[in-house]
């Protein structure tokens, strides 16, 4: 097998893979979550300076998801296949969801009536919402494995075999580390009474966010077998969930000394360090059969050829950088508080 | 009804409605480029007022067109699991190449078109639109590329055998660069000019015929009418080229555009007719031999006819592909006569005295729309029955594990989603236009009062 710096070319698009789906989570994170806190402002400049804040980021963000996508379809095949067939309902009502809530930030202010907006304020917030919980449930079904047969067929059900109790309890998770992100971001990009709100309402947030983190971790540890089997093996990688730790813990300190920049990097490590935990959990399985573990979807059944990662490893190092400047021009551009002007949504 | 048409309808069903999208992106990218660029150069207002109500119509062309095409990049996944395992290896660089180099840019650059006017100087803005106009043409670029390697496949080899068989990548660019790539790709793009330039016609037509804002109208219908007439003269050139590809490579595809069954006889060219599969025979206005002399310059010449091939190997539906390739063809050639009698119009500067054929211009944006999607259906549905053409048959590509009731809820989501997006679509534009390219200047400190 290929090697390049002495890794294999499967767990260097692992590596690749994850690292586009951390960037998407850090940065649809704060999206979402700021939609998910949508609701809870009153007034309608109050919600269009919230759309607006997000307002030339949220198409450059959502990339990450078409990108990460991509990579999965290119590297692992069996994995894309397997994963989205397998989980036809809760991927068709995430995607119906995207479409809405694209749908909701382009039409909501379009229009004066106050039905017109209400009802997109609704369906903005519950897609929002929805595609966070959705997110957490797909996690959370893949750590605990599905029912993966001979030749990738699935033989579970269609919906309710997946909203066991521990996807629910992920599921809310993500909500609750979303939509602490998105109060963060929106703290950088507010002022005067929204932002006063705002403070008010990241420590509910941070309430939720912490109990129902550790639920989580309470749960896993309780509940999923063989969860701490990798870090008895290797020691050295609880430096993983210690860095989360320490991660999660130094956000309410940096939000209390109203630091938001630094909160949002610590906040959005705390995503990063958490997806690693998963990915260090799996490693090299990708989508564990819980029929029976040859079953499992794996790096190296999953993946193309040791050509075509190779060529499609060239296509990152090339790409990256183009990707980085894009972003850096993009952030750089709208950087600071919100304005609004006539080519506002 | 059975999986495999569930999953074909609900397919078909997205990428035709998702198709309405990027081409007219991409067309109006173009010519608001131009207008953009006409205002650097010249520092005619006018042009700023174009590019400005034009960028509103985009906006919304394109967000619709993203987020219906999120659906399509996981829609492989869902429904086509065992066609996802067979071609990853392929389309894997290709998308991969499309998320980074095309997405990449068009997105990010998207926030600054949109927004930046007031954040960026006017030439970073003019390169933001040249981003994101050149961004969405290389999204088409590495799509086609995929669909067409699907047609015309090389540059692989079959690794593995039964469900474990897929094909795998021996040469890149003998991959991208496949028979029949180039000359789609630039169909496609045309396809896609004529889209938006058919849009600006018709609007500009409109006014014209209203007698509202004519001076700027006068200005982007020439701007469009010089595009359209040279892009749908040329275009005939990419489809006769991509025909002759289609004779090489996928015989059966081109009979079935014809209608021609006879395994060795010379082959006629239908003007328009009607295909009955039963007896084999086209009734219809025909060119005796036109589709031979096409090929091979000769009009007795024979060409494979269907019935050189097995009935399970060649398209099942050949009156579709027959009617959806003639529609496609005779559009193209009304455009054609309409532009060049247009244009000759304009030489002689008569273009904007007869109200008539204003009134055409204003109802032909349908017309590039169309053709754009029944030359696709003909292209798809004489692909048939391949999804990888002489290797894998569509009812073995698709998802063998979601069940027909579950396509049904998605399928009548999307029905209903999509006729909801549709409608707001239709609604805001047609607003837009009715509101017309000027602002009434809103004052920006009038929203800052209510904070």
């Amino acid at each position: 097998m290929e090697t390049f710096l002495g890794i294999d070319y499967p767990t260097l698009w692992f590596l690749v893979v994850g690292l586009l789906f951390s960037g998407y989570a850090i940065l649809e994170g704060f999206d979402y979550g700021a939609g998910a806190w949508h609701l809870f402002f009153k007034k309608d400049l109050s919600r269009r300076i919230a759309i607006n804040a997000i307002g030339p980021l949220w198409d450059a963000n959502q990339v990450w998801l078409i990108i990460g996508g991509g990579a999965l379809f290119a590297g692992f095949p069996v994995m894309y296949a397997t994963m989205l067939s397998s989980m036809y309902v809760p991927f068709m009502l995430f995607l119906m969801l995207l479409v809405l809530r694209s749908s909701a930030i382009k039409f909501r202010s379009a229009e004066e009536m106050l039905w017109w907006r209400k009802t997109w304020d609704i369906i903005y917030f519950v897609s929002n919402v929805l595609i966070s919980f959705l997110l957490g449930i797909v996690l959370a079904n893949i750590l605990q494995g599905l029912d993966i047969g001979e030749n990738y067929s699935y033989k579970g059900g269609m919906l309710f075999a997946f909203l066991n109790p521990y996807a629910i309890i992920v599921g809310l998770t993500t909500v609750s580390l979303f939509m602490t992100q998105g109060a963060i971001f929106l703290l950088l990009k507010t002022e005067g009474r929204l932002h006063a709100r705002l403070t008010f309402l990241l420590k509910k947030g941070m309430i939720f966010f912490i109990v129902s983190f550790a639920a989580t971790s309470l749960y896993t540890l309780v509940f999923l077998p063989g969860v701490t089997d990798r870090f008895k093996e290797t020691p050295v990688f609880f430096i993983v969930p210690v860095l989360a730790f320490l991660a999660v813990a130094n956000v309410p300190r940096l939000i209390s000394k109203k630091k938001y920049g630094t909160a949002l990097i610590f906040s959005s490590l705390t995503m990063a360090f958490l997806l690693m935990l998963v990915a260090v959990q799996l490693y090299p399985v990708l989508l564990p059969s819980s029929i029976d573990p040859k079953y499992s979807v794996t790096i190296y059944n999953a993946a193309s050829s040791q050509k075509s990662l190779g060529i499609m490893l060239t296509i990152v190092l090339i790409g990256a950088p183009l990707l980085g400047g894009y972003f850096l021009f993009l952030y750089k551009t709208f950087h600071g508080k919100v304005k609004l002007d006539d080519t506002s949504y | 009804m059975d999986t495999e048409i569930l999953a074909r309808i609900q397919f078909a069903f997205t990428i035709a409605f998702h198709y309405i999208y990027p081409p007219l992106s991409i067309g109006l990218g173009l010519i608001m480029v131009f207008f953009e660029g006409m205002y650097l150069k010249t520092g005619n207002k006018q042009y700023e007022v174009l590019t400005r109500f034009w960028l509103k119509i985009f906006a919304i062309t394109f967000g619709i067109g993203v987020a219906t095409g999120i659906i399509m990049e996981f829609e492989f996944g869902t429904n086509w699991a065992v066609y996802s395992r067979y071609v990853g290896d392929i389309f894997g660089s290709a998308l991969a190449a499309e998320g980074l180099f095309a997405f990449g840019l068009e997105s990010a650059f998207l926030g600054v078109l949109l927004f930046g006017w007031n954040r960026v100087s006017p030439k970073v803005h003019f390169i933001s639109t040249i981003g994101v106009f050149l961004g969405s043409m290389f999204s088409a670029v590495w799509i086609v590329v995929a669909n067409s390697w699907q047609q015309t496949p090389s540059g692989y080899h079959i690794v593995g055998e039964g469900f474990k068989a897929r094909a795998e990548v021996t040469d890149f660019w003998e991959m991208v660069f496949n028979p029949s790539s180039v000359d789609r790709i630039i169909h496609v793009w045309q396809g896609a000019f004529l889209a938006g330039a058919f849009l600006v016609l018709s609007v500009h037509a409109y006014y014209l015929l209203k007698g509202r804002y004519v001076e700027i109208s006068k200005k982007a219908f020439k701007v469009a009418l010089g595009l359209a007439t040279v892009i749908s003269l040329t275009q005939l050139l990419s489809g006769h080229s991509s025909a002759e590809v289609v004779a090489e490579h996928q015989p059966a595809k081109l009979a079935a555009m014809e209608g021609h069954y006879d395994v060795k006889g010379a082959a006629d060219m239908y003007l328009f007719g009607w295909v009955d599969d039963e007896s084999q025979e086209v009734t219809g206005l025909k060119l005796p031999g036109g589709l031979s002399f096409l090929l091979h310059q000769d009009f007795d010449e024979p060409v494979t006819g269907l019935n050189a091939f097995p009935k399970k190997d060649r398209p099942g539906q050949v009156n579709a592909v027959f009617q959806f390739y003639h529609i496609m063809v005779s559009i193209g050639m009304f455009l054609i006569g309409l532009t060049l009698y247009a244009s000759f119009l304009w030489w002689r500067g008569t273009l904007f005295d007869k109200k008539w054929l204003l009134k055409i211009f204003a109802f032909s944006v349908l017309l590039p729309q169309i053709a754009n999607q029944v030359g696709w259906f003909a292209a798809e549905m004489g692909r048939q029955p391949w999804i990888v053409y002489g290797h894998l048959r569509t009812n073995e590509g698709f998802s063998q594990e979601v069940s027909s009731n579950q396509i049904l809820f998605s399928l009548i989501l999307f029905l209903v989603v999509y006729t909801i997006l549709f409608l707001l679509f239709i609604y805001s534009v047609n607003k837009k236009i009715k509101h017309g390219p000027y602002n009434e200047a809103k004052n920006p400190d009038e929203f800052l009062k209510y904070v």
